[in-house]
């Protein structure tokens, strides 16, 4: 139980020296000091690719070779390098190893850890730091990139409070409560320009204002963690590597408000961040972090955890505090705003995890820290969900006014198979696609929405040629039509008329009109839905017809999808002056399309192919093509 | 309360604070496209054809909910908000089963088609798949889902209102419906059968069942002896069937066409309630006297019934066992009626005419019998007797007036304002006055009890009785009369429920009125208002100097609360449970 802030420090400064190997990287450690930790990354990606085996064969090979004294194993957050997973690291030589399997952890033993020698099979690229305190290898994927949401991921053992006061874990939290009245940190968090991460972009200084300036004995904070953007994954990242600096903000928020109560609204799809959180609150409440009078000074503060069942609208403010209430997760018209009248009807703030993730920093090094990274109009960094056709795969932070073409061919590692780029969409379902001569525009909120799309949570699918932007654009609808909560016929209807005319442009069924319809109904669509998610439904129709209409028109008037994506419009073909009759397509054909023999030229029924291209695939001598 | 200055359309206002755009522009006299709003039951904004623009804000704004503010400039025809608007009712009519044709409110006014025409929509530019889902055919209430628009007024009124709460919405996105409890049909959840949901459906998505032909049939038998009941609240409402202003009496035009139609009787339930009052008072001073349970709790609302076995099946001792004035009479004209006038009971058809819809779940209750036969045969609402007024070409206004069949043709102001709110109890109050006394009160007209205030609560005296009474009306209020009832918090000797809010006078039965018509205009206070118009002209206001019940009880029941009054009059109930056997 910290009783003060002066135990906190002390606590702090004790936790620090047995985290030390993991902060710096000793370039000649002391032989009798040498100990080792080997984070190995416990969550997301690398869970799925199997680092908790990693972990476990890394726990087996510490007790065979009796190394329990020297080498401890933490599993971290996430480093960000997911295609590269599962990713390990050894402190203090700060090596990072990627795609290590269980098999592999033998000779990491072997080599690494009892002979000295690193395993440069299973390195990241050339492992180079530049500084010692670089913590990271510097290749681009991670030179260019700026930690601040994500600053502990990767390092901390997130079910560790200790090792997050060891980082100047709720020290932010104690400066507020000793230094500042709750208009102080209202404003250092105006000065410093964040703004809110979740989508809309509104700046969280005035957010809290809003909501501290209403008489109310009863307020509420909220973390909005219900992450829904397919792809998306900034949010569980934290939640699940560095829990406590949500919670730490949380309290912060509550006390520049005036609330006691916060709720975290998590999706139970998280089951690993849900996990952590609930450990968290309960070592914060052991801590004496969240008790009545705080570090012995007069506030208190709660924190609940509450789940979601999986619905998209209910990360949209107003649906979510329904959802809370436990009703039918709808949104509401506004006003009134949740500021006045939120959860219970009770003055409400509502903050995204990632925004929550910036504020103790914020505090802890100042606005003017913060407002010197970024753009005129958007401070600070923004973590991206990197997807779709790229080879690093994963989760990257990078200031604001970064531009698309650094995040994608420097960080990102350029497009696989060294194909064309097409369109980027940024913003999730809700957001828009961003064609080549986009590349070079600097990201920030404004700018986003000024070519027609949004920041949204984060999510960056990058497409290459091979995309169809219409089908692309029926892809993100229907996501939207089944994720539509019924309440207003522009959103429960109006989506489900403009995916049945996309559905029928992809089929090949298309009329000119279409297309009118298509815009008249996505004008619409904007103006008069509900809420956020139905305003934003059409932008992804919106967005391709406005950088891609010439693709539109091909499969409407000429009935062709350039893309060769469209099955009802393409044709697989046999080039017969190629082909040598070797019959492979023939036998790889699932639905026995293909007819033809050493004699008979080989030719395919386009009735019975179902156009999954195998043939084209198989055939060695490249004789089938798509007629598109 | 304060005020602000606003604009509409160029208008400058200065309005209530607490005003929506939608108030404000009523104002001065713009009328704001509403389909899903209804004042004080749904106001959430959610169908999107109130949409106008507000300078600021880039999207449209739903006027019906959006409060006015200090400088706030709307704008309630620009292009953007007229287009918006028809697209909007574009899409909801491409998911809508449109067979206008053969839909019930064909020929009373749908709003839908109303909104369609208001917005000029001359075709439906956006057609694709809509939805085909199974109706729900109850004794009382038919759901049509193809035709529900889900503008959610029923679910307010079901839920917020009753707290019955057997509809809500199911699924998501265009699977949305308004569905019951794991789909069943209504007919086997906890609903009422109050039909509320009825009176604010916009489109023909919800209406009683149709027992029409029923009647038809039974009048074109010639070995059939048709005899029809009127409910007090009827003549009151009927009218407005036929375009009249709401709350018009139109008895005397109602017996009129009810003969053009070729019944053979012609009565007045008025009678039954007359009935009713000597069971009820008799018991109440029965178990007033003798230590019986208390409060003696009205048993005329069948849905209020039914809300009672459902939700406070250990209070239904407290219920009167007097059957309604409906079962009551329908119980006296198969027995001493037909007996007098030499008729088979068995063909003698007792049609009722009711305000209401649970009046015919309750006609169909098993125990509603005597010796086999059935008390009542068919029930009508007020609406389907319009209807079948006006399928035959009655010009109903234009009607001269005609009067009630004796032997029952002369009932008594207290049985006519049975059919408002707190009229069951004034009723009551009369009589037990008098008989408790035995002299006949001047003072006669109890102001406590009026009114629609939610719950009411008076302290009367009869003779050297003190009464404590209690008024309740809407289901809402009468869970929360009965929660203080039961807990104790409260006590009272006599309490009357109705499920309708307001009463009969609002019941599921009746002519419907338009939201933009019940937003404003307070239907049940201006239908009260007749049935009170009409106690005071009749020369009896009080049930027991009826002269044909004093008649009845002498020639045929004997004692009021005696062995064939229990016989005939009066009923028992069944704890009934929500879903835990289901």
């Amino acid at each position: 139980m910290i009783k003060n802030s002066k135990e906190l420090t002390a606590l702090r400064d004790h936790a620090r020296q047995s985290m030390e190997i993991r902060l710096d990287r000793l370039v000649d450690p002391s032989p009798e000091k040498h100990k080792i930790d080997i984070l190995v990354c416990g969550v997301a990606g690398c869970a799925s690719s199997g680092s908790l085996k990693v972990a476990d064969a890394i726990e087996e090979q510490i007790k065979a070779n009796g190394l329990g004294e020297e080498v401890k194993v933490i599993k971290t957050g996430c480093f960000g390098l997911c295609a590269e997973g599962p990713i390990m690291m050894v402190c203090p030589e700060h090596v990072m190893y990627t795609k290590v399997t269980p098999e592999d952890v033998e000779e990491i033993f072997e080599e690494h850890i009892k002979g000295g020698k690193i395993v440069k099979r299973l390195l990241a690229g050339e492992n180079e730091y530049e500084e010692i305190k670089d913590r990271l290898p510097q290749i681009p994927f991670f030179s260019m990139q700026k930690r601040i949401a994500l600053n502990n991921c990767g390092i901390i053992d997130p079910e560790n409070i200790e090792e997050y006061i060891a980082l100047d874990g709720y020290q932010a939290l104690a400066k507020v409560l000793n230094e500042y009245e709750p208009d102080d940190v209202i404003d250092e968090i105006k000065k410093s320009g964040l703004r809110g991460r979740g989508g809309g972009g509104f700046p969280t200084g005035r957010k809290w204002e809003s909501s501290a300036v209403v008489q109310d004995h009863e307020k509420y904070v909220i973390c909005n963690a219900d992450e829904g953007d397919p792809g998306a994954f900034m949010d569980r990242s934290i939640l699940e590597g560095d829990p406590h600096s949500v919670i730490e903000a949380m309290i912060i928020n509550g006390y520049a408000v005036g609330s006691h109560q916060g709720y975290i609204y998590v999706r139970a799809e998280y089951p690993v961040a849900v996990q952590r959180l609930n450990v968290a609150i309960k070592q914060a409440k052991e801590y004496g972090l969240m008790v009545k009078n705080i570090l012995g000074k007069i506030f208190d503060f709660d924190l609940e955890v509450r789940l979601g069942a999986g619905a998209f609208v209910c990360g949209e403010g107003s649906a979510l505090m329904t959802s809370i209430e436990g009703k039918r997760g709808e949104p509401r018209p506004k006003p009134p705003r949740s500021a006045e009248k939120g959860l219970w009807k009770k003055p409400t703030v509502l903050n995204n995890v990632e925004t929550y993730a910036n504020v103790p920093q914020i505090i802890r090094n100042g606005a003017d820290w913060f407002k010197g990274i970024g753009t005129e109009g958007s401070k600070g960094t923004k973590v991206f969900a990197l997807g779709g056709k790229i080879n690093n795969i994963g989760l990257v932070e990078v200031p604001m006014g970064t531009t698309l073409r650094e995040i994608i061919y420097d960080i990102g590692g350029g497009i696989p198979g060294g194909k064309a780029f097409k369109a980027a969409q940024t913003g999730g379902p809700s957001g828009g696609c961003l064609p080549a001569d986009c590349l070079d525009t600097p990201i920030d909120y404004d700018s986003l929405t000024k070519l027609g799309s949004m920041m949204g949570s984060g999510g960056l699918i990058v497409m290459d040629e091979d995309t169809c932007m219409v089908d692309l654009a029926r892809f993100f609808l229907d996501f939207t039509v089944d994720e539509s909560c019924g309440k207003c016929p522009p959103c429960r209807i109006g989506t489900k008329r403009m995916h049945e005319i996309l559905v029928r442009i992809t089929e090949g069924k298309g009329e000119p009109e279409d297309l009118e319809r298509l815009e008249v109904l996505a004008k619409n669509i904007k103006a008069s839905a509900l809420c956020g998610l139905g305003q934003s439904a059409p932008n992804p129709v919106l967005s391709t017809m406005k950088y891609f209409r010439d693709e539109y028109m091909a499969h409407v008037v000429d009935k062709k999808c350039p893309a060769g994506v469209c099955k009802s419009m393409v044709k697989f073909i046999i080039d017969t002056d190629v082909c040598r009759n070797c019959g492979i397509c023939k036998k790889n054909c699932p639905t026995g399309a293909i007819s033809g023999d050493k004699n008979t030229p080989f030719v395919i029924d386009q009735d019975k192919c179902v156009k999954c291209g195998v043939c084209m695939e198989k055939c060695p001598f490249k004789s089938i093509y798509k007629n598109a | 309360m304060n005020k602000v200055n606003i604009t509409i359309d160029g208008i400058k206002l200065y309005v209530p604070e607490d005003y929506t755009i939608l108030e404000a522009a009523k104002e001065v006299s713009i009328n704001i496209p509403t389909l899903c709003f209804l004042k004080d039951v749904n106001e959430i904004g959610c169908c999107r054809m109130c949409l106008v623009e507000v300078k600021g804000s880039s999207a449209l704004q739903a006027a019906c909910v959006h409060p006015v503010k200090e400088g706030m400039e709307v704008f309630t025809h620009t292009p953007k908000v007229m287009e918006a608007r028809k697209v909007n009712l574009e899409l909801i009519l491409s998911n809508h089963n449109a067979s206008c044709q053969t839909c019930t409110r064909s020929w009373m006014d749908c709003e839908l088609q109303a909104l369609a025409n208001k917005l000029s929509v001359d075709m439906v530019r956006f057609e694709g798949e809509s939805k085909k889902l199974p109706l729900d055919v109850g004794v009382s209430i038919v759901r049509d889902p193809n035709k529900c628009i889900l503008c959610r007024r029923c679910v307010s009124a079901c839920k917020n209102i009753q707290t019955v709460g057997v509809i809500d919405m199911v699924n998501r996105g265009f699977n949305t419906q308004v569905g019951s409890p794991f789909g069943m049909p209504l007919s086997e959840t906890p609903c009422v059968n109050c039909g509320q949901c009825i009176n604010y459906c916009p489109v023909g998505a919800l209406h009683e069942k149709d027992d029409i032909d029923k009647v038809w049939e039974a009048i074109y038998d010639p070995t059939k002896h048709v005899v029809v009941q009127t409910a007090p609240a009827v003549r009151v409402a009927l009218g407005e069937d036929f375009g009249m202003p709401i709350g018009t009496p139109v008895t005397g035009k109602m017996v009129t066409a009810l003969r053009m139609l070729g019944v053979d009787k012609v009565f007045d339930t008025d009678t039954g309630a007359d009935l009713t009052i000597m069971e009820e008072v008799a018991e109440l001073i029965d178990r007033v006297r003798g230590g019986g349970k208390l409060p003696l709790i009205t048993s005329c609302s069948p849905g209020w019934i039914k809300f009672c076995e459902h939700n406070f099946p250990n209070m239904l001792d407290h219920l009167s066992s007097c059957k309604s004035p409906q079962q009551m009479f329908g119980s006296v004209l198969k027995s001493y009626y037909a007996e007098k006038n030499g008729l088979d009971p068995k063909d003698v058809v007792v049609v009722s005419i009711m305000p209401c819809t649970a009046k015919k779940f309750e006609a169909a209750r098993p125990e509603m019998e005597v010796n086999g036969i059935r008390d009542v045969d068919v029930v009508l609402t007020t609406r389907e007797l319009g209807k079948m007024i006006y399928d035959i070409g009655i010009d109903f206004p234009d009607l001269g007036d005609s009067t009630f069949d004796n032997p029952f043709g002369n009932a008594t102001g207290a049985g006519v304002i049975f059919g408002a709110t707190g009229g069951v109890m004034e009723a009551a109050l009369r009589t037990a006055a008098d008989l408790l006394t035995g002299i006949s009160a001047d003072n006669i007209e109890y102001e406590p009890v009026r009114g629609l205030e939610g719950v009411k609560a008076a302290t009367v005296q009869a003779g050297d009785l003190t009464l404590r009474a209690a008024v309740a009306h809407g289901l809402g209020n009468a869970r929360k009369l009965m929660e203080k009832i039961e807990s104790g918090e409260e006590e009272f000797h006599f309490v009357e429920i109705m499920a309708c809010s307001g009463g009969c006078v609002n019941g599921g039965g009746q002519p419907l009125q338009l939201s933009n018509v019940r937003s404003w205009t307070d239907v049940r206070a201006e239908r009260a208002k007749g049935l009170y118009t009409e106690d005071r002209g009749t020369f009896i206001r009080k049930s027991h100097n009826n002269p044909a019940v004093k008649k009845l009880y002498k020639e045929y029941l004997g004692m009021a609360g005696g062995s064939r009054a229990h016989q005939l009059l009066h009923t028992h109930y069944e704890a009934r449970g929500n879903y835990e056997d289901k």
